[in-house]
């Protein structure tokens, strides 16, 4: 019954309705709407300054809408502390990595771990957050003892801050996971290394929102896409049905 | 053409690489070389009470006050809040304990503790509507805040107004004065320096380093802040309760920009961050001042310029520079280039 009940009439993980921002004079999101299921990863894409992390922004509570309404998990969520988001289980990485420079990576996890969310789920305890730690490293390809997890979080080259940033993230046991600009400045090989572990989440069940220009790996994983343009939605659904649609070419190639 | 350049290179001396991290140390030179840095001083700290005449004692009373109003200003100040108000918790503790004393006849060793926590929580409370302002913002309510205070204690004679309150209990005897302070001292120098590399530590420092990523990793970084105000209030308002009991009088100068000011330039010529650098600082400026009283007139002038020098000299700090030449030793190198 369950099951009938879930496919028929599924109820959204994430739904955003009619979201607004302005910064002063600039529309950064107009009324930009869109539900998220369970276990979907959805696209979310547009040109540079289409609103892509403002929207991102507006959802995880870094900045608080103008109108709109963000309902997760059928609870209103719209314009709460960021931090009160994290703990119902939605976690994000920054577009700009910025670690906690001074402190060993496998030390930048310690602050993920110690919050109110990862205790209630072990029962009431944190555990030996080191180790903890140093699991999750590995899972996000750390090789196991290597000393980069050793050191310092600001001297590791790009690919390893991304890993770093997604592992912080699945320090908090998310259900929802929003990567913005995960992909960006990673070789074809890092890819290579970073697509398995987002594919492995989705088998695991975690739903997952992804902002990303690299479109070709994108399309690759995602179920749907929205497209921004200008912070207005102007084209969802099937990543390849969208793309043919004549408003996205234009945003992305420019008129004919 | 090549040119050769000479360059400064730092490389750690042998010992500290043999001591380091390793915890079964194979020689007695080893085990000196890491045990002297925080017995000695401590040490020190402790025979020096026996051996000080009285003036001096209370030269190193005071020192040690400003060593723990430095400590914490030092640990806000790694969260991410510069304070230019540690005067707002040494006036909280004075006044705490001048009424738990005057008004309530408690008994010293209960004024002091509870003057300890109420000045804390009070302090915290005050700060609590600019918990969110970032930078000069929240520096320049710490800064105001005392002065406003001042100013009201005047206005409406509260708790005696300019008179202060007198007549309030002192400590039995010069001992348990001067010790007191010295173990409160140690407890928290080597307290905080605990606190800053366990867990919830790591959590304060990186507020200050990126508050957006902490907040988005499930943290309440205003609540971290409070506590962090709390404990930093607690011990402002320690060395507030403590030298009203030392005076025997409590009155406005306890809001005086002094000490606000001077457990600042504590914590930044000693080093910051290390809370031993603010000890140290404060064991050198407040003898320095005090020292200079011979001057007379351009007594100020020759501290500020004693400052300056500090600071210009060893912009890393004193602990630092210490340190560095403790672990390391320098030689010039040829590098081409």
């Amino acid at each position: 019954m369950v099951e009938t009940s879930q496919t028929e009439s599924p109820q959204p993980l994430l739904r955003v309705k009619e979201l607004s921002k302005s910064f002063g004079g600039v529309r950064a999101v107009v009324a930009v709407s869109f539900d998220l299921y369970p276990g979907e990863l959805l696209g979310v894409i547009g040109p540079n300054g289409s609103g892509k992390t403002t929207l991102v922004n507006l959802i995880t509570g870094l900045v608080k809408p103008d109108a709109g309404l963000v309902e997760y998990q059928g609870r209103n969520i719209t314009g709460w502390m960021p931090y009160r988001v994290a703990r119902l289980g939605i976690a994000r990485t920054f577009q700009m990595v910025r670690p906690f420079a001074a402190l060993p990576a496998f030390k930048n996890l310690i602050i993920p771990l110690f919050s109110p969310r990862v205790r209630s789920l072990s029962g009431g305890k944190y555990g030996d957050r080191d180790s903890v730690a140093k699991d999750l490293l590995e899972e996000v390809g750390f090789e196991r003892d290597s000393s980069v997890t050793y050191k310092p979080a600001g001297s590791l080259p790009h690919g390893y801050l991304k890993r770093l940033e997604l592992a912080k993230c699945l320090a908090l046991r998310p259900d929802l996971i929003i990567l913005d600009e995960l992909f960006s400045g990673l070789s074809i090989a890092e890819l290579a290394g970073i697509l398995p572990i987002i594919e492995k989440l989705l088998v695991g069940g975690t739903t997952i929102i992804m902002i990303e220009h690299r479109l070709r790996e994108l399309f690759r994983i995602a179920n749907r896409v929205v497209v921004l343009n200008y912070g207005r939605v102007i084209a969802q659904g099937k990543p390849a049905d969208v793309m043919e649609q004549p408003d996205v070419k234009e945003a992305y190639l420019g008129t004919e | 053409m090549v040119v050769k350049r000479k360059r400064k290179e730092r490389i750690d001396r042998g010992i500290k690489a043999r001591s380091d991290d390793i915890f079964a140390l194979t020689s007695f030179r080893e085990m000196l070389y890491v045990a002297v840095p925080p017995v000695l001083p401590v040490l020190l700290l402790l025979v020096l009470p026996l051996v000080l005449p009285l003036y001096w004692k209370k030269v190193l009373i005071s020192a040690a006050v400003f060593a723990l109003l430095a400590m914490s200003w030092d640990f806000i100040a790694a969260v991410g809040m510069v304070s230019l108000g540690q005067a707002l918790f040494f006036g909280m503790g004075a006044y705490t304990t001048g009424v738990l004393d005057h008004y309530a006849g408690l008994p010293i060793w209960l004024s002091i503790p509870l003057a300890t926590v109420i000045g804390g929580f009070l302090s915290a409370i005050l700060l609590l509507p600019v918990i969110r302002l970032r930078g000069v913002y929240f520096s320049m309510v710490t800064l105001v805040l005392p002065l406003m205070i001042e100013r009201i204690i005047e206005a409406t004679a509260l708790f005696g107004g300019t008179e202060g309150i007198t007549g309030i209990q002192s400590f039995p005897n010069q001992w348990v004065e001067v010790y007191l302070v010295l173990v409160v001292l140690l407890l928290c120098l080597f307290g905080f320096r605990r606190l800053m590399t366990s867990d919830y530590g790591l959590v304060l420092k990186a507020v200050s380093d990126n508050d957006r990523a902490v907040m988005s990793a499930g943290i309440n970084i205003y609540w971290s802040k409070a506590q962090a105000l709390f404990i930093a209030g607690s011990v402002g308002s320690f060395c507030g309760a403590y030298l009203t009991h030392v005076y025997m009088f409590v009155g406005m100068p306890a809001f005086a920009l002094d000490y606000s000011i001077l457990p600042l330039a504590s914590a930044v010529v000693g080093g910051m961050g290390t809370f031993a650098g603010s000890v140290m600082g404060a064991m050198i400026l407040v003898p320095l001042s005090e020292a200079l009283r011979g001057v007379g007139g351009l007594r100020t002038v020759i501290y500020a310029i004693s400052l300056v020098v500090f600071i210009v000299a060893l912009p890393e700090g004193i602990f630092h520079y210490i340190q560095r030449k403790y672990h390391q030793f320098e030689r010039w190198v040829e590098v081409e280039g």
